[in-house]
């Protein structure tokens, strides 16, 4: 199952994917897929460190899967943290 | 309600200034999370599933329509339009950025609304009834108080950093409506054998991973010693409360682990040292806060009783309101009223900012310019004139404020869950929807009768779930979310914590399990008798037949 790097941005709490180029992106669409031991290993590095130079926090790698092109976490917790609360579906367009 | 001084205007000043310093560091690369961590909650400052999540302090309660209409604009400005109100009577925005937080900390200070201490390991808000200063059953306010605790346990530099958080909580009234037996200290207030007005103490109560209910450690306490006391207690809690384990770092772990006679002999120890010292509390002092929580200017009326007979005669849905969320007034002609949070498929304790204005403006023209907000997450009007409670209703119902279900079943108390919360394990906002779209039918909620139902997302138990007549606990099971019922819970002055009631149930089987337990109520019940007395009496047996079969079945 591919994986993918997660974090919440310092400035504004926001949920962020590790997307190609080093950067974080609101968007799971946008976000780099993880297919193997060793770019997970390089990435989460990556990672570690814009935590340590204060632009992200709590990186951690989730696994997604992949239907009809779409991008899903499998962990509900995840699911939700990349696209709003379940209750309140209005909130998630500011 | 209290109002700051000088002193309170230009502390509060430095300590958002301070904290706009720690934010640019932080910001800049200066502080880690580590070391950030400690200041933010100190102010209040969480970092949830999607944003920051701001707990703002509304002591005891009790809130100004200035302050209202503050909240509705830092819904608007800093966050999407709402705000939540907590079992805790505090108000919590979602989605708020760090960025802008210093901002929002100014605009509080603005109207004396702080977040000081609303999270951390130090003296929590300190809650008390929602009617306090108006009930008829109250012998005396107990926001004064509370406000004299806060004022003391402010910034105290002895308790900023307990084993872990603390909650008071103070009932004036024997019908307790402020939850104080399953709070770290209780006090209750009543008179003793001489008449005087004192507290009862009670101390190692909570919910959470390890419920428990309060203990006595003392029977009256004399208003004076109010401070020396609770502060031996605190003392004691800071000396041998575990630091090892952040599960069994509570006092109640402590009071419970060595049992109430040592834990009030340590107490008592203590005590001698300090009980009429520099923390005696003068009668002035009493009488100074007391002035703060002085009654409004009431008109000389009687009770409207002829004048409210023919408007309920007359209009079925005002008779159902009145009977469900209007409350005795201590003085005559006035009324209390309960706005509720909970119309049908909305997430208890929202409000939007819209409404949040329109509450303030409802305040002013209806009740004296004072909002309060309960722990059951609805807010109150303690003032209103019986003769203006047609012309109110009207209003709040166009808000929908008005849903007569007032304690009943669809009153339900939820926590944020999973949809929010970075502790949760399950959602709980979606069962309290599910279950409220379930019994909408005001005839049926009122033959239901007196009901709470209390959901909590995970262990925590911020929805307090273990004292509700039912209480519906999120856990989470290889992955999914699955809900444990519990039975027979009750939070008021003959509180107990619920009976689990068999294996978890997945999210569609929640209602339906509820409707089971409902009907089986309905049958056996004797004459008025409440749920919590049928529970109490026939036991766990019909309900766990009634939701499982004769078999219980493996979740």
């Amino acid at each position: 199952m591919p994986q993918m790097i997660i974090a919440n941005r310092l400035r504004d709490g926001a949920v962020v994917f590790l997307a190609p180029g080093e950067a974080w992106e609101p968007s799971i669409a946008a976000g780099a897929l993880i297919d193997d031991a060793a770019e997970a290993t390089r990435l989460m590095a990556v990672a570690k460190r814009h935590e340590e130079e204060c632009q992200v926090i709590d990186p951690q790698l989730i696994e997604v899967e992949i239907a009809d092109g779409a991008r899903r976490p499998t962990a509900i917790r995840e699911a939700i943290r990349a696209f709003g609360p379940t209750v309140r579906t209005d909130l998630t367009e500011v | 309600m209290y109002r700051y001084d000088e002193f309170d205007a230009r502390f509060v000043k430095e300590r958002v200034a301070q904290f706009r310093r720690q934010v640019k560091r932080r910001l800049g690369g200066e502080l880690t999370e580590d070391q950030f961590r400690p200041l933010r909650l100190m102010n209040g400052l969480y970092l949830q599933l999607h944003a920051y999540m701001l707990r703002i302090n509304v002591p005891y309660g009790t809130l100004s329509s200035k302050q209202m209409r503050k909240f509705a604009y830092l819904a608007r400005t800093y966050d999407r339009n709402y705000g939540h109100f907590t079992t805790r009577q505090n108000l919590q925005f979602n989605w708020i950025k760090l960025e802008q937080v210093p901002d929002i900390l100014e605009h509080l200070a603005e109207v004396e609304v702080t977040s000081i201490q609303s999270s951390g390991n130090c003296v929590r808000n300190i809650t008390s009834d929602q009617y306090a200063g108006r009930a008829k059953d109250e012998l005396a306010d107990p926001r004064v108080y509370c406000e004299l605790l806060r004022q003391y346990s402010f910034l105290h530099p002895e308790f900023s950093y307990l084993p872990r958080k603390f909650k008071i909580a103070v009932t004036g009234s024997p019908n307790d409506r402020a939850a104080v037996a399953v709070h770290d200290i209780g006090l209750r207030m009543h008179e003793n054998e001489q008449g005087e007005v004192g507290f009862e103490v009670l101390v190692g109560g909570g919910l959470g991973r390890t419920p428990y209910i309060g203990q006595t450690i003392r029977k009256w306490l004399a208003p004076q010693h109010l401070l020396s006391y609770v502060e031996s207690i605190l003392r004691v809690y800071n000396v041998h409360g575990r630091r090892d384990n952040i599960h069994k770092a509570r006092i109640k772990i402590i009071v419970n682990q060595m049992g109430i006679d040592k834990y009030r002999a340590l107490v008592d120890e203590d005590w001698e040292y300090t009980k009429d010292g520099a923390l005696r509390v003068p009668e002035e002092e009493i009488a100074r806060i007391n002035a703060y929580f002085a009654p409004p200017q009431y008109e000389q009326l009687a009770d409207e009783t002829e004048l409210l007979a023919k408007l309920r005669a007359g209009d079925r849905a005002f008779d159902r309101w009145v009977r469900g969320n209007v409350v005795e007034h201590k003085v005559p002609g006035y009324a209390i009223v309960n706005l509720s949070l909970k119309a049908p498929g909305k997430a208890p304790g929202d409000i939007t900012a819209d409404k949040m204005d329109a509450v303030a403006d409802l305040a002013d023209r209806y009740s004296m310019g004072e909002i309060r907000v309960s722990h059951r997450q609805n807010l109150v009007f303690v003032d209103v004139k019986q003769s203006e409670l047609y012309e109110l209703w009207h209003k709040l119902a166009a808000l929908e404020l008005a849903t007569p279900n007032l304690g009943l079943l669809s009153d339900i108390i939820c926590c944020p869950g999973l949809d929010f919360c970075a502790l949760a394990n399950a959602r709980s906002i979606p069962i309290a929807q599910d279950i409220s779209r379930a019994f909408t039918d005001l005839d049926e909620l009122q033959k239901i009768g007196q009901f709470t139902i209390n959901i909590s997302g995970c262990m925590n138990a911020c929805g307090h779930h273990h004292v509700g007549h039912i209480g519906i606990l999120g856990v989470d099971k290889r992955g999914q979310e699955f809900f444990q019922l519990t039975l027979g819970g009750s939070s008021d002055q003959h509180a107990s914590l619920g009976d689990r009631l068999g294996p978890g149930l997945p999210q569609a089987g929640v209602p339906a399990a509820i409707r089971k337990i409902v009907d089986t109520y309905l049958v056996i019940r004797e004459h008025d008798e409440r749920f919590l007395d049928t529970y109490r009496r026939v036991g766990i047996e019909p309900f766990k037949t009634a939701v499982y079969g004769d078999e219980s079945q493996a979740a």
